[in-house]
């Protein structure tokens, strides 16, 4: 993470615009959830309108009781309860995504938004900055 | 328009870089401004200068910095991704007690809140990756 002070700068004359983070992978696999999760943590110095999409294999990166230790790698899903720390607490997630691995709201670990593909679509299209991983 | 344009994939294994690369030039030809070209997760290791392709290959590492040099661009990469990956600039490598550093010429390395800033202050952030 970086520390220094030119990047937490946030004096832009009061610009605050609607950034989403799409999440679309696996947590574990490759490393964009994890870092990912980063650039948001770090969004929220900004105080940017932040919210996060879970969609496709994305909405795993939310299942409850993951358990990491035999593929020795950190379990990172408690930062996600963190968010609401942060102010983050727009966490939209697609329904399609969910039903099509059998998985339902009560299956994640924070509280979430559901949303169908179409509203979805239209979440996104509101948005003025979209960055997937 | 003034652009931002994110770079997630390392060169070679995915033509993201390429394609980043291609699209920043062209901006650029049409008059538009790029605020800032930020390299993200892989994409962090098309900034080694060690990178040393067949000679029939394109460099990617320094066609980056040939377009930086001549236009004044802003290449910024991750510092917590380079720092995974063992990219590092020479201050970086003095400060973590490395017996090398491979930052190629025209790339900087800062934070993610330069990303984050890139969005704030562009008309368009471009995403190139999988």
């Amino acid at each position: 993470m970086f520390t220094s002070s030119e990047d937490m700068d946030t004096d832009e004359g009061g610009v605050i615009k609607q950034f989403m983070f799409v999440n679309r992978k696996a947590p574990y696999g490759t490393i964009y959830a994890l870092e990912g999760l980063e650039v948001v943590l770090i969004s929220a110095a900004f105080e940017q309108d932040v919210s996060m999409a879970f969609i496709d294999d994305g909405v795993y990166e939310l299942k409850k009781a993951q358990d990491t230790k035999a593929i020795e790698q950190k379990n990172f899903s408690p930062t996600y309860r963190a968010l609401e720390g942060y102010d983050i607490e727009k966490l939209y997630v697609e329904k399609e995504s969910l039903e099509a691995r059998g998985l339902t709201e009560a299956d994640l670990l924070v509280d979430v938004i559901v949303l169908d593909r179409a509203e979805m679509a239209a979440k996104m299209a509101e948005q003025d900055v979209l960055i997937s991983f | 328009m003034k652009i931002g344009v994110l770079v997630n994939e390392g060169p070679y294994t995915h033509e993201a870089s390429d394609s980043a690369y291609q699209f920043t030039k062209a901006a650029i030809e049409k008059g538009h401004e790029i605020y800032r070209v930020f390299f993200y997760h892989d994409g962090v290791n098309n900034s080694t200068r060690l990178t040393e392709p067949p000679r029939d290959d394109r460099n990617i590492v320094s066609r980056w910095s040939e377009l930086a040099k001549a236009h004044s661009l802003d290449l910024v990469v991750c510092i917590a991704a380079a720092q995974r990956r063992g990219i590092m600039d020479e201050n970086e490598a003095k400060r973590q007690g490395k017996d090398a550093h491979n930052l190629a010429d025209g790339f900087r390395i800062s934070g993610l809140g330069q990303l984050v800033e890139a969005g704030i202050q562009c008309d368009r952030l471009v995403t190139f990756g999988d």
